[in-house]
């Protein structure tokens, strides 16, 4: 098994908010990142698959074709948007560096074709970044 | 479902690698410059991973704020700007970088109960750097 990663960035607004939350508990819970304005972030995604090499190719994955579908399952979706408004899955749910990270997985795990895929690792920042696994 | 959150932390600090089990030659060939009566200093950089389901209300593994506070209190005031010799673990034991790590893992999974501690990373310069995730196979 040969693990494979790719790297993309893209930048993004958002800001926390929960309707079923009091302004003060979303205050004291999201704090800045409760200001209803937005602010904005330059995410670096890393998505990584996994396979066996084929004996033809060489290849685990055809890179350009994985790029092809990172760009338009993700980075043409979020890239220089509000996500709170623009990206469906966050109309409901808070776009926090978690459920980026999941929704990032959701978008790209059916549309891969030759590799499986392992993890999506999202950087908010250099200093913080999520990674996800899939359900199980 | 289960996420992992990962967050970096900077600390300096100065030590010297110097074991009283060995001879003074030994000390020498096994620490090199490390072996410097004087000691020297590294910008250390932590890398804590928890992980935890990503709670609905929040969308969060565990409050980043929650997480920085208790790093802040129980490891960077601990370590940052100190001598790692003089305190009383490594008085005991050489500071190694992976005793530093062990430590650092011990410190978290003892006292930080809002999610699950996955692993601890230590990079004590840029080109180098330790992991230790307790009896766990790390997860990569």
């Amino acid at each position: 098994m040969v693990y494979l990663t790719r790297k993309a960035e893209f930048s993004a607004s958002h800001y926390y908010h929960n309707p079923d939350f009091t302004p003060e508990e979303n205050l004291r819970i999201f704090g800045k990142c409760n200001n209803p304005n937005g602010h904005g972030h330059n995410y670096t995604l890393e998505v990584t698959v996994k396979g066996e090499v084929d004996p033809r190719s060489g290849f685990v994955v055809d890179l350009k074709q994985l790029k092809e579908v990172m760009n338009r399952e993700v980075l043409d979706a979020m890239d220089h948007r509000f996500l709170n408004k623009e990206v469906p899955e966050f109309l409901d749910r808070i776009p926090t560096t978690e459920n980026i990270a999941i929704a990032v997985w959701q978008r790209l795990v059916t549309k891969l074709q030759s590799a499986k895929l392992h993890r999506v690792r999202v950087y908010e920042t250099p200093d913080l970044f999520v990674d996800f696994y899939g359900e199980a | 479902m289960k996420a992992h959150l990962s967050r970096r932390y900077l600390f300096s600090a100065s030590h010297r690698l110097h074991s009283e089990a060995m001879s003074v030659q030994e000390n020498q060939q096994t620490y090199g410059k490390c072996n410097n009566p004087y000691g020297h200093g590294h910008n250390y950089t932590i890398e804590v991973t928890v992980s935890g389901p990503v709670d609905e209300q929040t969308g969060m593994v565990c409050n980043l704020t929650d997480l920085d506070g208790f790093m802040e209190r129980e490891v960077l005031a601990r370590f940052d700007h100190e001598n790692l010799n003089t305190l009383k673990k490594f008085t005991e034991e050489v500071p190694t970088t992976e005793n530093l790590c062990i430590q650092i893992y011990e410190i978290v999974q003892r006292g930080f109960p809002l999610a699950h501690l996955e692993r601890v990373r230590l990079e004590e310069t840029m080109m180098n750097s330790f992991e230790y995730s307790g009896a766990a196979e790390p997860v990569f």
